[in-house]
């Protein structure tokens, strides 16, 4: 199990480089389902089974086809591949690169440098999660849902297309 | 079931999210941009899952339900506002729309 855990993290950590290094936007999403499913494959090995299939069926089916979706609608070509790759320049990536890697040395620094207590971790089946989700955790659900119900609502009302109307004797002179 | 040790699932973690904050910072692309920010969610709740496996509470795996409900409906409200950008402004380029006209 432990092989199999250093091994899939190091298939996202690779994936998801290539996806920010890639131009191109479907390639980078087949990078990104690639990333998740690796994330899924170490939730299994943590012993978070029903979260692994959760990652791959929410993460890697429906958010990254809705991106998808949204990427065939707007009707990209090549230029746009282009564009990409001149906006990615050395002077554009470097600073951000080593404050972002500056962090992370101080991150991985406090977390080796911590002594964590040791216990053995035990999986946690899909039962126990169900429990304390419509037990405790019994608000947080209904909230979820409002945010979600806001969220389609939001979607649809910013994603309607304005029609424009026209009065019939202005139109001969607004379609010329 | 798990002898892995925690520092290596967080420090995974730590990776991921530096990894999307990056890509957050130099992409132009606001599609890239979304997409990064889903990087970094992903990250969080690899997080919590750790530490809920290490304590063995079913508590980490309930805040990435949330997490995902939370990516779930932001992914969609972004993407409906980027196609009003790109309707507008004809471009993908989020500097493009860095000044509002009222």
């Amino acid at each position: 199990m432990e092989t199999t855990f250093y091994i899939a993290g190091a298939v996202a950590v690779i994936a998801t480089i290539l996806v920010i290094m890639s131009y191109n936007l479907i390639h980078a999403l087949l990078y990104l389902v690639v990333s998740f499913l690796a994330v899924a494959v170490v939730f299994f090995t943590l012993g978070a089974t029903f979260m692994a299939a959760l990652e791959v069926i929410i993460y890697a089916g429906a958010i990254v086809v809705l991106i998808i979706f949204v990427i065939m609608m707007l009707n990209l070509t090549y230029e746009d591949v282009q564009q990409e790759r001149s906006w990615m320049k050395p002077s554009v990536w470097i600073g951000p690169s080593i404050l972002s890697f500056v962090l992370l040395a101080e991150l991985v620094y406090m977390v080796v440098a911590t002594e964590a207590p040791q216990t053995t971790g035990a999986a946690i089946d899909a039962k126990a999660v169900g429990l304390a989700l419509y037990g405790p955790y019994m608000l947080g659900v209904q909230l979820c849902g409002i945010l979600l119900m806001a969220g389609i609502v939001g979607a649809y009302h910013l994603g309607r297309q304005k029609k424009k109307v026209v009065h019939r004797f202005l139109e001969r002179s607004a379609a010329s | 079931m798990s002898n892995i040790p925690m520092e290596a699932g967080l420090l995974l973690a730590g990776i991921l999210f530096m990894l999307g904050m990056v890509s957050v910072m130099i992409r132009r692309n606001i599609i890239f941009m979304l997409i990064s920010v889903e990087i970094m969610l992903n990250a969080a709740g690899l997080a919590f899952i750790v530490a809920g496996s290490h304590w063995a509470q079913p508590d980490g795996q309930i805040m990435f339900i949330f997490i995902l409900t939370m990516a779930a409906a932001e992914v969609s409200v972004g993407l409906a506002l980027i196609l009003q950008i790109y309707h507008q402004l004809k471009t993908l380029d989020s500097d493009a729309a860095n000044f509002m006209k009222g």
